[in-house]
């Protein structure tokens, strides 16, 4: 049987007490992509907020198993260790920190956490140029500071090329196509594919249908006032470029 | 830098409290508290000092005696009372050799990180180690001898060279100068003495550790560095102190002189006790570093300043000669209850004079940290330029950054710029790092580091690595 990697049972969550996540439902097993889509404020990036486990956001009821843990009980970089990767919609800048620095930090640290030995500079330095080219990242932006003067687009493929360093278990790309130019955003697809194995998921946060197009769902799932209102196959993010939401929201 | 890990950086963070808060035993001999012309005296008497010196020590003390405590800063703090402080204290054993070092004294070093041994064999650095206020060991001698260098403790260069200290004492920072100068020129104790000859490149860097090592103890450190013309030299300060509850004064003066094409690099990194979490106890660090520039010559000052309780220090340069060069880097870390004033002065005399100000103040707790800087451009400075950068990142909503910068102009050719920013250091830049695996007293440091990295760059590989230790230790649980 196929493992399962995320299990959201009825979850509720607010921010300042408004009501955001009411009731939301969630499977993902090992090999799956999912696509959540919907309108503007139905809670599709509070959802990533929430797993990520950023400030603000309280969980008011339900639960989230991640892999066999509680992810709720886990501080954010904790989460990230245990193997669940965010790629922002607004990537931070660090200036001053390179992305080299950063990353092997990241990476020193989640193998510490697995009781693992830390990674060698010389093979660190072999990932970087390996797998800088999964986004065809310019090997000088890997030593620039993170995502400092980075174009919308090269911040998007820094994501991309971070989440083929640190190799998460779920990796959850939140509007990781807003902003994209055509060539970028097959560029972002392509790396996603490639990184995509049996053993690990991606759950694609996207308001348009333009990228699942280059990355495959298995899955696509309506997310409207807080929860999953209707679930169905890749055709079903063609019926919603055609009619949009309204007739499942009403 | 590249070298220094971040796991390094985790075990430095496991320990809390103040690193290098122990203290040694060492019988010390010192004279009883109080100053006046008798305590001047003796204090010369034992240096047995030339009568020169002891007539630039009195008349200091008379100077210093019409003058009153500066006021001026933004800082608040009880006086220091001057008839409370013994004005001399030394070890009582002197050494022949490395041999005879007391072994407590060396396990010191040791937890320093300056062991001797490993000094002479690898590091090309040599160390004159200042324990209170009298140099017991000094290395790398004969290397320097050859190159005809001298590096040596302010009374053996007294001793040895003195129509050196006495054509060059106080040609940069008169006794006149302010309060805690004169102060010092009337009392100091010991220190550090470097003249690098003409055309000599010297081909390591010179290294001073203090420490001040005896309860109710002042420290009056005197610091003359001499390049002279077409010289280079690299010199490092850096500072530890054990933990005490009562406040200690420190008082420092530095020289440097830059002969006409002559550079001289000088590092401090500063981590005297700051006092403990409820701001008891800690250094008082009132200091006057200043450095003067003959033609071409360059002056850079770099600094890494995250302890002492109090920060009075603007260590700065007159650019006397024309086409001469200053700079100031500063970092400067306030925790808890500290407070710095600290930035510099740059003096533009000469043509086509330049000088570079990247002040980077971190704010952390309850503290108060200050830039305080002038930029001064004389009548006969054509075609002046500075470049003043000063930022400030504050890490809680209690804590104070504030900006004093001075512009004086009298030469409309000059051309001056002024860049500010301040900050609160970023919940989402944590964030980020957090869910990339970082936990967040790691990604604290990451970003101050990030932050003050064009001014850890400034500094010497080795000094490097512990300035960003230092950050570290000094923002630990820092974030509110």
């Amino acid at each position: 049987m196929t493992r399962t990697l995320l299990n959201i049972k009825d979850l509720h969550a607010e921010i300042e007490d408004k009501k955001i996540l009411n009731g939301l439902n969630l499977e993902v097993k090992a090999g799956e992509i999912h696509a959540i889509m919907g309108p503007n404020g139905a809670g599709k990036s509070t959802l990533a907020s929430v797993l990520s486990g950023k400030d603000g956001y309280e969980v008011t009821a339900g639960q989230v198993d991640f892999d066999g843990i509680d992810l709720m009980d886990l501080d954010p970089d904790e989460r990230a260790k245990e193997g669940l990767f965010l790629a922002f919609q607004y990537p931070v800048e660090i200036p001053g920190v390179s992305n080299i620095n950063f990353l092997r930090t990241a990476i020193n640290e989640i193998r510490e956490y697995r009781k693992e030995e830390s990674v060698s500079a010389k093979d660190f330095m072999k990932m970087v140029r390996e797998r800088s080219k999964v986004v065809e990242l310019d090997a000088k932006l890997a030593s620039r500071s993170v995502n400092e003067g980075f174009s919308g687009g090269e911040k998007k493929r820094n994501e991309i090329f971070q989440m083929a360093m640190l190799e998460p278990k779920l990796a959850i790309l939140d509007e990781t196509d807003s902003g994209l130019d055509i060539d970028a955003l097959r560029i972002v697809a392509a790396g996603v594919n490639k990184l995509k194995n049996d053993n690990n998921a991606v759950v694609l946060i996207t308001h348009y249908q333009r990228l699942l197009d280059y990355i495959i769902p298995d899955f696509v799932h309506v997310l409207a006032d807080g929860k999953i209102v209707k679930t169905g196959g890749k055709e079903l993010a063609l019926e919603l470029e055609e009619k949009g939401y309204d007739w499942l929201t009403k | 830098m590249a070298n220094y890990t971040e796991e390094e950086l985790a075990k430095d963070l496991k320990s809390q409290e103040y690193e290098f808060g122990f203290t040694t035993d060492i019988e010390s001999e010192k004279i009883p508290v109080g100053l006046n012309e008798d305590v001047i005296r003796l204090i010369s008497s034992k240096k047995n000092e030339p009568q020169w010196l002891l007539d630039y020590r009195l008349n200091a003390f008379k100077i210093w005696q019409e003058m009153t405590e500066p006021e001026w800063a933004h800082v608040k703090y009880e006086k220091p009372k001057f008839q409370d402080i013994s004005y001399f204290s030394a070890p009582k054993k002197q050494y022949e050799s490395w041999d005879d070092v007391d072994p407590e004294m060396k396990a010191t070093m040791d937890k320093l990180g300056i062991s001797m041994q490993e000094q002479k064999k690898l590091t090309g650095v040599a160390v004159d180690f200042v324990m209170d206020s009298v140099s017991v060991a000094t290395s790398f001698k004969e290397k320097l001898g050859e190159l005809d260098i001298i590096f040596c403790s302010f009374s053996e260069a007294v001793e040895n060279h003195p129509e050196l200290v006495k054509k060059y004492l106080g040609s940069v920072v008169p006794s006149t100068d302010n309060f805690y100068a004169a102060l010092n020129s009337a009392v100091f104790s010991d220190g550090s003495f470097c003249y690098i000859p003409k055309g000599v490149r010297c081909p390591m860097e010179l290294s001073t550790y203090f420490r001040i090592n005896e309860a109710g103890t002042g420290q009056f450190e005197r610091t003359l560095l001499v390049a002279d013309k077409g010289s280079y030299v690299s010199y490092l300060e850096g500072c530890t102190a054990p933990q005490r509850d009562e406040n200690q004064l420190h008082a420092a003066v530095v020289e440097l002189i830059a002969l006409d094409d002559a550079e001289i690099k000088y590092s401090t990194v500063q981590n005297w006790f700051p006092g403990d979490k409820n701001g008891v106890g800690g250094i008082y660090n009132f200091v006057t570093k200043r450095g003067l520039c003959e033609r071409n010559a360059k002056v850079s000052w770099t600094q890494v300043e995250t302890g002492s309780a109090v920060t009075w220090k603007y260590p700065s340069c007159i650019l006397k000669g024309d086409n001469s060069i200053g700079e100031f880097y500063s970092v400067a870390v306030t925790n808890n209850y500290q407070q710095a004033d600290t930035g510099t002065k740059m003096i533009h005399l000469g043509k086509n004079t330049r000088s570079t100000v990247i002040s980077k103040g971190i704010s952390a707790g309850k503290s108060q940290n200050s830039y305080r800087g002038l930029i001064q451009i004389n009548k006969n400075a054509d075609n002046a330029r500075n470049f003043t950068q000063c930022d400030s990142l504050l890490m809680t909503d209690e804590c104070g950054a504030h900006t004093f910068p001075y512009i004086e102009c009298q030469n409309n050719s000059a051309k001056l710029e002024h860049e500010a920013t301040t900050s609160k250091i970023g919940e989402d830049q944590i964030f980020y790092c957090q869910q990339r695996g970082i936990s967040e007293e790691k990604a604290i440091n990451l970003i101050v580091n990030g932050y003050a990295k064009e001014v850890l760059n400034k500094l010497p590989m080795e000094f490097a690595v512990e300035a960003q230790k230092l950050l570290a230790i000094s923002l630990e649980n820092s974030v509110g």
